[in-house]
């Protein structure tokens, strides 16, 4: 395998390390490694550069930067928000999400569960949108937390948290979103927000693998997660992953500053992707709503066919996107989100999602256009299902 | 992503023998899209009826799934029937050198085509040599062909079948043999049994050895035991969930169980019953216990 030939549309898998972000972590690798608590220059120069993180991952989210907390990963944030309220007012017990989330709220959820709490989980309709006036009815006043992604990773579906939020707090809940994916594509301001806690990941904006943050709004009462020292103001323990964080707040000020950018020339770049391959192959179909969705994702469903073979034939030509099939999952039950949409059997083994980024070029989405319609034909013309 | 061998992958990249055969002996039909793969074989024979003359198939399904078709077709293929119709998902998986063990169901998709066509050929050629054990022993909706994986539709005779025919241990490789197990995982219990049925152990492995000292109970003491365990914990945390369930009968082992409420809408209904009711049973009362649902 070339690195130099692939083409990668796997960006809401994970995303490659901006230069930018390489050079400004490196430092506190190399010469500056210091540790941000110890009691000389050596270690404030590393303080300093932790602090200066908070406050560039504050601006990409509108808040102060004193409501940033880092953490290890996304998952991280996810658990440590929903644990806390938990904790917090240990009289409510009951949590509502969606069936939607990803596996670091639908797993936590099945744990909670089974340690006696009430979960509710709000369907979805066939375009994977939820109805707030549901969530009104779930919400009760023994409900501790709503959590409601901002934007999925799947379809790239984007959610009304505000609303939610609101709806969360008339019965006294908490609210979290997990904007692992939306954090970094589309502007978010918390300054104008009900939300309480927001979940981000570091290796989707550009970032490297390693690091997250969790949002927790100023006076929302919290329980740390991870205990030990007093590191992040004593919300989260553990020696600060320096490097990850000085590069969390790099790709935060790149991810500012090509924020535009997502609007116009990636989604310019997945409008042509979508529009080609919707003509070029034989009865498709896009999953999710596409009046409300992430700029960098399409998920194409091509029926009668299995998403592993296209993966695998994809190879070839250096194309990394990936499948909702059961095949890929490594389960034998295919996509959760897509089941939850209730997208026909004949059609979810087949489904494809290419998630762009800004490191894309028109050139690459005119090799898939060329490329991928003869594997389609090809894998229909083995299927006993369609032609 | 799995890691597959260099025959796999050119029996997946230059499949052999794709398509229809308009005038077939033979179709085997296995597998469904629910499933996430699918196969359809078609089997021509000789004028003597012989040996197979012509072999093509069709398949929906991963990479693993379209080489294992491929490379059954290459293995029958030219072959007398008697020997056709012996092939194995191991002989299968040998001839492609290795599959991932989560992918042998692919192989054994492979096989039961083959089965279903040569079922299909003698079907209509009564005196054709065709050794074949499903039509040999008859269907059989109530014994062996119950089904014990309903999120897959696996029979009982299905995972006889893998586990004697691979010499398998535990549930995790029977769902990757034949996908049982693999849904909600309600039936895992229903699995560990038929494997020590098969196997030969008396009691299923990790069962505990306590279970066997404690004292027998009376049918009376039992049935006591049952409708308080029922009553005093099933039901209440089945109702905090806007459930209910309702205790219908109790025969020898089998309790049959009517679920109420909110439970008889539920889609993981059957999670609720195996992996809650009959677990919690089991875990006071007595380990041989199954919980059925009645409607």
């Amino acid at each position: 395998m070339d690195p130099a030939k692939i083409i990668y549309v796997d960006n809401n898998a994970t995303t490659a390390v901006a230069p930018e972000v390489l050079e400004a972590m490196m430092p506190f690798m190399t010469t500056w490694y210091g540790n941000p608590s110890s009691p000389h220059p050596f270690g404030d120069y590393a303080k300093r550069a932790v602090d200066h993180a908070h406050g560039q991952v504050a601006t990409l989210l509108g808040c102060d930067p004193d409501e940033i907390i880092f953490t290890g990963c996304g998952t991280e944030s996810d658990n440590a928000a929903i644990l806390s309220a938990l904790e917090i007012d240990p009289k409510r017990r009951r949590i509502v999400s969606t069936a939607v989330e990803h596996p670091a709220i639908l797993s936590l959820c099945d744990v909670l569960r089974r340690r006696g709490y009430h979960v509710d989980l709000l369907p979805v309709d066939h375009h994977g949108r939820i109805n707030l006036d549901q969530l009104r009815g779930l919400v009760t006043d023994e409900t501790a937390i709503v959590s409601i992604m901002w934007a999925n990773n799947e379809t790239g579906n984007l959610y009304p948290v505000e609303e939610a939020a609101r709806i969360a707090h008339a019965k006294g809940a908490l609210f979290h979103t997990d904007a692992v994916q939306a954090a970094g594509k589309i502007p978010i301001n918390l300054k104008d927000s009900v939300i309480d806690f927001l979940s981000l990941s570091g290796h989707k904006l550009h970032a490297p693998k390693g690091v997250g943050a969790l949002f927790k709004r100023r006076f929302v009462p919290f329980n740390q997660f991870i205990i030990g020292g007093h590191q992040e103001r004593g919300l989260r323990a553990g020696t600060e992953n320096v490097a990850g964080i000085v590069a969390l707040g790099q790709a935060a000020d790149l991810a500012r500053a090509h924020m535009a950018e997502e609007r116009t020339y990636v989604a310019g770049l997945r409008d042509h992707l979508e529009r080609e391959l919707l003509a070029s192959c034989p009865d498709p179909v896009v999953n999710g709503n596409p009046e409300h969705r992430l700029p960098n994702t399409t998920n194409i469903s091509f029926k009668y066919i299995e998403g592993e073979s296209i993966l695998f034939l994809m190879h070839p030509f250096g194309i990394c996107a990936s499948s909702g099939s059961a095949c890929t999952s490594g389960s034998l039950e295919p996509s959760h989100v897509l089941r939850a949409m209730g997208v026909p059997q004949i059609a979810i083994h087949g489904s494809i999602r290419f998630s762009l980024s800004r490191f894309n070029t028109r050139a690459e989405m005119d090799v898939i256009i060329a490329k991928l319609p003869p594997i389609i034909h090809r894998l229909r013309q083995i299927s006993p299902y369609g032609r | 992503m799995w890691n597959y061998t260099d025959k796999v992958m050119d029996h997946f990249l230059n499949p052999r023998n794709v398509g229809e055969i308009p005038d077939a002996d033979g179709i085997g039909e296995v597998g469904n899209i629910v499933c996430g793969d699918a196969m359809k074989l078609y089997i021509k024979l000789d004028d003597k009826k012989e040996f197979v003359a012509d072999v093509k198939f069709q398949t929906f399904g991963c990479a693993s799934a379209i080489a294992s078709a491929s490379a059954l077709t290459e293995m029958v293929k030219g072959k007398p029937l008697a020997e056709a119709s012996k092939v194995t998902n191991q002989d299968i998986a040998d001839f492609l050198g290795e599959l991932p063990e989560e992918k042998m169901h692919c192989s054994v998709m492979g096989m039961e085509a083959l089965q279903a066509a040569f079922a299909h050929i003698k079907k209509q050629n009564p005196a054709a040599k065709i050794t074949d054990p499903v039509t040999e022993a008859g269907y059989d909706p109530e014994g062996l062909d119950r089904i014990v994986c309903h999120c897959f539709t696996v029979s009982e005779r299905k995972i006889r079948e893998v586990i004697l025919a691979n010499g398998l241990k535990t549930v995790e490789q029977v769902t990757h043999y034949c996908k049982a197990g693999g849904g909600c995982g309600g039936c895992k219990p229903d699995i560990e049994e038929i494997l020590a049925k098969v196997n030969g152990n008396a009691h299923p492995a990790g069962a505990p050895e306590a279970a066997a000292v404690v004292k027998p109970l009376t049918n009376l003491q039992r049935i006591n035991l049952i409708q308080k365990t029922f009553d005093q914990e099933i039901r209440p945390a089945l109702q905090q969930d806007g459930g209910d369930a309702e205790l219908v009968d109790i025969a020898g082992d089998r309790i049959q169980v009517k679920l109420c409420g909110r439970c008889a809408a539920c889609p993981s209904a059957h999670q609720t019953l195996k992996q809650y009711i009959e677990a919690k049973l089991r875990e006071t009362v007595s380990p041989s216990l199954t919980v059925e649902e009645v409607r």
